[in-house]
């Protein structure tokens, strides 16, 4: 029995009677052809009361290790960054929660004008003028970019760099294919100098192949090896590769480091995509969260997704409407710019009330904090003995090492002493390259004696598996 | 009679249902106080956070992050204190309307109850703080959470095999789409054309341009289903899907639905079934026994996931045997016996076997909006196979009486300037026509929409679908009491009472509202889309 539900006896024969029908089985009799009927109960477990099904959750919940049971330096594009409380009660709150996509203005002020602001936040994380009110999630923002590149220039074809995430890269061969473009892809440099970084030369040269059908060129900052990219110079290159047929230069962004990295604007990137999780977001065993999306001005009216405006009413007051609707799929259909009608409201709310909450002087402490701890974890693991750094680049809150031990096996001898390594690089990219690589987050979550503690956990793993591996 | 719809403490709205033009002057003051964003308030060097200490030994920055990558400027973002932000964002919030403060009949979106038990749920740091890189024996909880809810959504739609990973609605039509193109290919065809009929949702075609295939539109006939003779005509081997709601945006169930199979099955392609309305059928009829392979849920909307002012939401598909191998990756398995103790084991399911090869892949990183499943399966633990029929019965029910009740209203005048736009009954929405209203009493749908605010509720979906004249679609939802659809009748039925007297009251209206109409040409035109710093 639904417990949501308020028909009484009384109601029913009543409301039968209005309807003029004689049963519930009248009205469904009338409509759905016994053909089609379901002539059983579904087999499903029996309903059960509120309390049973929380105990139900709850002890679901405790078979799962989360970052509250044990030291976790896991990372890959979500990460454990603290969210402060005030966003757990403003995202409770009904009047955010509960409402629809706000298509009557009049009363959905108070979402459209978060949008709003939350467009304003990104656009000056991002140094772009244009953002849109959020897409799903990160790597989709990515293949959202794409076609927005596609609708744009008419080519297809995209260059990517190997520094993007794996699943980007897998989610953007999905819609790829459905776009009807071919994905490039740009090795790292291997040069010891360039090592963990794009190869910039490979990167302009498989541009310059296309002769003028690269559509978009995208670059990951920093890259999923954590390693901080030189942004100008990517874009540079592309833009010069492409030379009259230059690709819409993409660069999917970390926002959380835009306190301290040189924005993607100012490097002459045009549109900028990302995973908002780390903005306010819980990590949800992945999901949801928010992707942003940003780009400069000729590329508004390509943007996917919502977007809120400001207007006036009939009486002059200020107010918010959503715009630009003309692109949207509800009226543009098969022209559409994108098929996005429910997007991540709520995490963008969450993500604009934590942006409030760092404020202009607390995104780059934040991000200056970051930097120091993670380079200390840095200096800290490489000097363990069988461990080495995948790649000398700057990086801001993860970093690549290689174990000279296997992976998995270190990872489990940390896991049973309570720390919780991070992300074994092979085992997530099925890279040949990646074999031993292991890679470690530092958020602020992550203190000093954290930071320590995962030293003597990982030194002491791999002395291990080194005297196990040795053969008797 | 209309308490419930009132926003209770707002001092920005005051619901007189009543309000004439002539006394909006007298509204309160604090509804024309102009709005203003966070980003105009605070003051230079004013910060609600307070950073860590850094702990570890300084570095020279320059070292960290050489000046060439680093940024000058720091991004201009608020410098407020946190009581400012919970004032500010408190305050925003009461300028929204919302499901737990009112009626919401939002048609094809399915605003029925969200339960606070999913959220508490949800928040268990067990779900919460859970990564989603965790090794999946640590995770044993979360993965058997997807498993179940895969089982229960194939047992609700009759189809075997589920992805739980697209991310709304129209991520799994993309997703199906996608699979529908895969399942061609890999037989050597080249169909390009998805068949949909007008009434469809916007999302249907979009979605289709995006994967590569073309629309081809599908006339609907004089009960509100889809024209056989046209779909026999446009029926070919060049058709790769028909797409479908079933009951569709009409409210109207499709009773031709096995013979439609038949024809799309017949000429080789698929036939996919847009969830968005499985609200109306839940225990009572699945799309997999009417022949349908691909379905997406949006579990936002039967499955009441809160919708959050456009989301999340999240939309698994269901599919057939026939095109299962094409399913996005990855899904959960659940391996029995394998973890020594005799219990099984769950595992993510890459697909890397013989058969899983021919996945279209991700289409999103991780595993899909976990969050949202927690929520979801709640749902279905609390209400069980019966209970998710009784719901379906009961959105029906409430459906057809609300129709009935507003037939009553006005002593049939309503029924007369808002004819229903096909067939007698309905499923768990119907379509009004504003056309003869428009006609007769100088009104369109729009005003009418813009006056129910005034009295409280949320209107309609208003001109959709486009195929009926000034449509004004209602879905009352199983969750609202008879006195609330009542309530709601008697609105509808005193506001065309006033425009018989006086159109302008509909015409300008809404009075008591934050703001009134706004200017959605002059946004469009010169769009201001961020704030001026």
């Amino acid at each position: 029995m639904s417990r949501y539900t308020a028909i009484t006896d009384a109601d029913l024969q009543a409301m039968l009677a209005t309807i003029g029908v004689s049963s519930l089985q009248e009205l469904f009799d009338r409509q759905i052809p016994d053909a089609v009927r379901l002539q059983r109960p579904l087999d499903l477990p029996d309903g059960q009361t509120e309390q049973a099904v929380y105990e139900h959750l709850r002890e679901l919940a405790a078979r799962n290790v989360s970052a509250e049971d044990e030291l976790c330096f896991l990372g890959g594009g979500m990460y454990d960054h603290y969210v402060p409380a005030l966003v757990d009660m403003l995202t409770e709150r009904s009047e955010f929660l509960t409402p629809y996509t706000p298509y009557q203005p009049e009363i959905s002020q108070g979402g459209l004008q978060v949008m709003f602001e939350y467009q304003t936040a990104i656009s000056e994380l991002t140094g772009l003028p244009v953002s849109n009110a959020s897409t799903y999630e990160g790597p989709s923002a990515v293949a959202a970019a794409a076609y927005l590149a596609k609708l744009h220039n008419g080519r297809s074809r995209i260059v990517i760099s190997a520094g993007l995430h794996p699943h980007t890269i897998e989610t953007l061969r999905t819609y790829a294919h459905g776009y009807g473009m071919n994905v490039v892809e740009v090795p790292l440099a291997s040069t010891a100098a360039q090592a963990g970084v794009t190869d910039a030369e490979a990167w302009a040269a498989a541009i310059a192949e296309g002769e003028g059908r690269t559509s978009a060129a995208i670059f990951a900052q920093p890259n999923f090896y954590g390693a901080v990219e030189d942004a100008e110079a990517l874009a540079g290159a592309a833009k010069r590769a492409g030379g009259e047929h230059a690709p819409v230069v993409v660069c999917q962004v970390d926002p959380i480091t835009l306190g301290v990295l040189r924005d993607p604007g100012s490097c002459g990137v045009d549109v900028a995509v990302g995973e908002g999780q780390p903005l306010g977001n819980r990590l949800d065993f992945g999901g949801p969260s928010f992707g942003l999306f940003a780009a400069r001005e000729e590329y508004m009216r390509r943007m996917p997704g919502r977007i809120a405006g400001e207007t006036t009413d009939v009486d002059g007051r200020r107010g918010f409407v959503l715009t630009l609707q003309t692109r949207e799929q509800h009226i543009r259909r098969e022209k559409a710019t994108s098929n996005i009608c429910t997007a991540q409201a709520l995490n963008a709310l969450a993500g604009v009330v934590y942006l409030s909450w760092l404020g202009r002087r607390g995104i780059v402490e934040l991000g200056e904090l970051l930097l120091a701890r993670t380079h200390y974890a840095r200096e800290l693991l490489t000097a363990l003995e069988g461990v080495s750094a995948m790649h000398e680049q700057p990086v801001v809150r993860e970093f690549a090492l290689r174990l000279d031990a296997d992976v998995a096996a270190v990872r489990a001898r940390c896991i049973a002493a309570g720390v919780n390594p991070g992300v074994d690089l092979h085992a997530l990219s099925g890279r040949e390259e990646d074999r031993g690589g292991l890679l470690v987050a530092i958020t602020e979550r992550r203190t000093r004696a954290h930071i320590d503690r995962l030293a003597e956990a990982l030194g002491a793993a791999i002395a291990a598996e080194r005297r196990a591996a040795v053969p008797a | 009679m209309i308490d419930e719809n009132h926003l209770h403490g707002d001092p920005g709205i005051d619901v007189h249902p009543h309000h004439h033009p002539a006394s909006a002057e007298g509204a309160s003051p604090l509804q024309r106080d102009p709005a203003r964003t966070i980003f105009q308030k605070g003051a230079p060097g004013r910060s609600a956070f307070q950073c860590p200490e850094t702990e570890v030994p300084a570095v020279d920055l320059e070292r960290l992050l050489p000046a060439r990558l680093r940024r000058e400027q720091p991004p201009r973002l608020p410098e407020v204190s946190e009581p400012e932000i919970v004032r500010h964002y408190v305050g925003i919030s009461k300028r929204n309307f919302d499901l737990d403060s009112g009626f919401y009949p939002l048609g094809s979106c399915t605003m029925k109850h969200n339960p606070r038990l999913h959220e508490r749920a949800a928040a268990l740091p067990g779900h919460a703080r859970l990564h989603p890189l965790q090794d999946g024996a640590s995770a044993q909880g979360a993965l058997e959470l997807m498993w179940n809810l895969q089982q229960a959504l194939a047992e609700i739609s009759g189809l075997p095999h589920v992805s739980l990973q697209p991310s709304a609605g129209s991520h799994g039509e993309l997703a199906g789409v996608l699979v529908t193109r895969a399942y061609h290919e890999d037989r050597g065809e080249q169909r390009h054309k998805v068949l949909t009929p007008d009434t469809a949702h916007g999302t249907n075609p979009a979605t289709v341009t995006m994967a590569g295939l073309e629309v081809v539109k599908l006339a609907t006939d004089e009960h509100g289903g889809i024209d056989l003779d046209d779909l026999r005509a446009k029926a070919d081997e060049d058709v790769a899907c028909l797409m479908l709601t079933n009951p569709n945006t009409l409210g109207v169930f499709d009773a031709n639905i096995v013979e439609i199979a038949e024809i799309v099955h017949g000429v080789g392609a698929t036939l996919y079934y847009d969830g968005a309305n499985l609200n109306a059928v839940m225990g009572l009829s699945r799309p997999g026994d009417m022949g349908f392979d691909i379905v997406h849920f949006n579990l936002h909307k039967s499955f009441t996931q809160p919708h959050g002012g456009g989301g999340p939401g999240s939309g698994p598909i269901a599919v057939s045997e026939r095109v299962a191998p094409y399913l996005p990756v990855p899904t959960v398995a659940r391996r029995e016996g394998s973890r020594g103790d005799g219990l099984p084991a769950f595992e993510l399911d890459f697909g890397e076997g013989a058969a899983g090869s021919k996945s279209i892949g991700r289409l999103r990183g991780f595993h899909g909006n976990y969050g949202c499943f927690v929520r979801s399966y709640a749902y279905i633990r609390s209400l069980g196979g019966d209970g998710l029929r009784d719901a379906s019965e009961a959105a029906v029910l409430n459906a057809n009486y609300l129709r009935a009740r507003l037939r009553q209203e006005g002593a049939g005048s309503v029924a007369e300037h808002l004819p229903l736009a096909y067939g007698d009954l309905c499923m768990h929405e119907f379509v009004l026509s504003g056309g003869p209203m428009k006609r007769a009493l100088g009104i369109k749908t729009l005003d009418l929409a813009k006056r129910l605010l005034d009295y409280g509720f949320h209107p309609p979906t208003v001109y959709f679908p486009l195929l009926v004249d000034e449509a004004l679609m209602v879905e009352p939802t199983e969750t609202e009491t008879r006195e609330t659809l009542d309530a709601f009748a008697h609105a509808i039925g005193a506001i065309l009472a006033e425009a018989a007297e006086d159109p302008a009251i509909a015409a300008d209206a809404p009075y008591t509202t934050p703001v009134r109409r706004l200017d959605e040409v002059a946004a469009a035109k010169s769009p201001v889309i961020r704030e001026a710093l």
